[in-house]
């Protein structure tokens, strides 16, 4: 069952261990935002990951009239780590909703530095951790707190809440997610964070009577 | 637990190398490998491993060699232009008769070239590379549970020919996530009686060295470690082979493009035309058994590649030329499509071109 998601902050920042889901969950927030009629702008401040990211879904994020902002050279051939001056506009534009995807782990977190202090002074914000515990250094609560902390001390903006997105690509299924509900409540009890949600694959989603937040994911199959 | 994770082939390479045994790592950042350090340095501490950032490739390599020469498992990674720079190195570890693991997770070249995926250090892989008479066992995996495998392996290659094993991976191997189960069992131990670790007063000093200054004596060492190759040529080459049996058009394809090619095969037989594939998994060696049975009954062989067309040679001299081999490829670190493999097949079964 697909779960509705509570109003959104002006702000709302996914980041998390890499590969945990950040750039799915980024880009199927804004469409929902925007399906439900929300001004929301998406910004990719990944500069670390170099191939699967937010530019891959370029053409959907227009087509749903949603901006995309990301690093000049993403998906290209050059392996240049710069920002566009464009973040700068959607952290100071309060009108608009902002969706951020941030960099995996902490490396990937102290690009989000320099726009903290106008995101903290707002104070308008959702500071999300993706957790999938199906990854090999957050398999457990203790070491998805270690990353935690980790990405908080290089951004500089405390968590305010997690999403449990554990799979394991095409071949998750209901059980996957449900096995790591227990993990998932043992982080938020160590972190005193909330479980916001729950997301998955549309197609994993529909098949579950609990609420989980249902995402069209990239593809690139070879 | 031996249940599934989800990982990227960086990371399932790290590791794996680790359950392997593996407790030493030297490396130097480059995309599009730099998950396999990254891992590293988060896990080594944490398992009393040794993980260190060189100054330099050149001096990765050659921390490599030290531990080995100490009979320890140990490995670097890197990505083309960094595992240029690791060629003497590599060079020296052969003609030492040392063991390790060389990670190459490719790019587009030549030159600093670009992040995205390739295939074309298949001749520095498997040729050479370095300088001297000597070969590298070259392994070639195509998904990330190879990538966690395939590391498990080299080690135990390593340490059983005393040769330097190389995985030849591509970004796009590297970078891509999939779930993965890994290996649980201990890792295998072989004694290294060669090694240097202390004679304690009793035995004569071990020497690890390539410098032979008297020819007959190197030819003599030359000889002996081809002897070596020769049953390595005999009992290590690995392939997979899908719907050859009958196959008019084989098409031979190791690591990503292989898993576009399969896609191609399937595509064709459904069209009617009876393609088969051939995967090299070990690249040295090259897998020439089944190609040769294979030419016993195919019209054609295709040779995809992420390359100008390297291995093709490779399979050219498996068949003897017995049968025309032709090329699909992209470079610079472009991907055929399926369409364009099954285009291929399709003219080399003499269909439309």
């Amino acid at each position: 069952m697909t779960a509705t998601l509570p109003p959104p902050h002006r702000v709302t920042l996914f980041a998390g261990h890499y590969g945990s889901g950040k750039t799915n969950l980024a880009v199927n927030r804004a469409l929902a935002l925007r399906a439900a009629g929300y001004p929301v702008a998406i910004a990719d401040l990944d500069i670390v990951n170099p191939y699967f990211r937010t530019k891959d879904s370029a053409a959907e994020l227009a087509a749903a009239g949603i901006p995309l902002i990301s690093p000049a050279f993403a998906n290209s051939n050059v392996d240049l780590p710069a920002l566009p001056k464009e973040v700068y506009e959607l952290v100071d534009d309060r009108s608009t909703l902002a969706i951020f995807d941030v960099g995996g782990d902490d490396r990937g977190a102290y690009a989000l530095g320099r726009y903290t202090p106008s995101i903290l002074e707002e104070g308008d914000y959702e500071m999300i951790f993706v957790a999938n515990f199906c990854r090999p250094l957050t398999r457990t609560a203790a070491e998805a707190l270690e990353v935690m902390r980790e990405i908080e001390a290089a951004g500089g903006i405390p968590f305010t809440g997690i999403v449990n997105n554990s799979n394991i690509g095409e071949e998750t299924t209901p059980e996957t997610l449900r096995a790591t509900y227990a993990t998932a409540e043992e982080l938020a009890r160590l972190s005193r964070l909330p479980i916001l949600f729950c997301s998955a694959d549309r197609r994993v989603a529909m098949q579950m009577e609990e609420p989980v937040f249902g995402m069209q994911l990239q593809k690139k199959v070879f | 637990m031996a249940d599934k994770v989800l990982m990227k082939g960086n990371e399932a390479i790290a590791e794996a190398a680790i359950r392997a045994g593996c407790r030493h790592y030297f490396g130097y950042p480059i995309t599009p490998q730099t998950e396999v350090a990254a891992y590293m340095a988060k896990r080594m501490p944490k398992i009393g491993g040794v993980f260190l950032q060189a100054e330099s490739e050149i001096s990765a390599i050659n921390m490599v060699y030290g531990v080995a020469s100490a009979g320890m498992r140990v490995m670097t990674s890197s990505s083309s232009p960094g595992i240029s720079l690791k060629q003497e190195g590599i060079s020296y570890l052969a003609g030492a008769d040392l063991p390790a693991l060389i990670v190459n997770v490719q790019r587009g070249g030549p030159g600093l070239g670009g992040i995205q995926p390739s295939q074309s250090d298949y001749f520095q892989a498997t040729k050479g590379g370095g300088h001297g008479d000597y070969h590298l066992i070259v392994l070639a995996p195509a998904s990330v549970q190879e990538m966690a495998d395939m590391t498990g392996k080299a080690f135990d290659l390593a340490d059983e020919y005393r040769m330097p094993v190389m995985l030849l991976a591509d970004g796009t191997m590297g970078q891509m996530m999939e779930p993965v189960t890994l290996p649980e069992t201990a890792p295998r131990t072989v004694e290294k009686p060669w090694a240097v670790t202390g004679t304690q007063g009793k035995r004569e000093h071990n020497i690890i060295n390539s410098l032979y200054l008297k020819p007959e004596i190197l030819e003599r060492t030359n000889l002996e470690r081809y002897d070596r190759y020769r049953v390595i040529e005999e009992k290590e080459p690995l392939w997979e082979e899908y719907l050859t049996e009958d196959a008019d058009i084989c098409v031979v394809a190791f690591g990503i493009a292989a898993r576009v090619s399969k896609n191609a095969v399937k595509a064709a037989r459904a069209k009617g035309i009876k393609a088969g594939l051939i995967r090299p998994i070990t690249l040295w060696p090259f897998p020439k058994a089944p190609l040769a049975k294979a030419a016993e009954h195919a019209k054609a062989f295709l040779s995809v590649e992420l390359s100008m067309g390297q291995m093709i040679e490779d399979i050219e001299l498996a068949i003897r030329c017995r049968r025309p081999v032709t090329l699909c490829n992209r470079t610079g670190g472009m991907i055929p499509t399926p369409e364009e493999v099954l285009a291929a097949i399709e003219k080399a079964a003499g269909g439309e071109n």
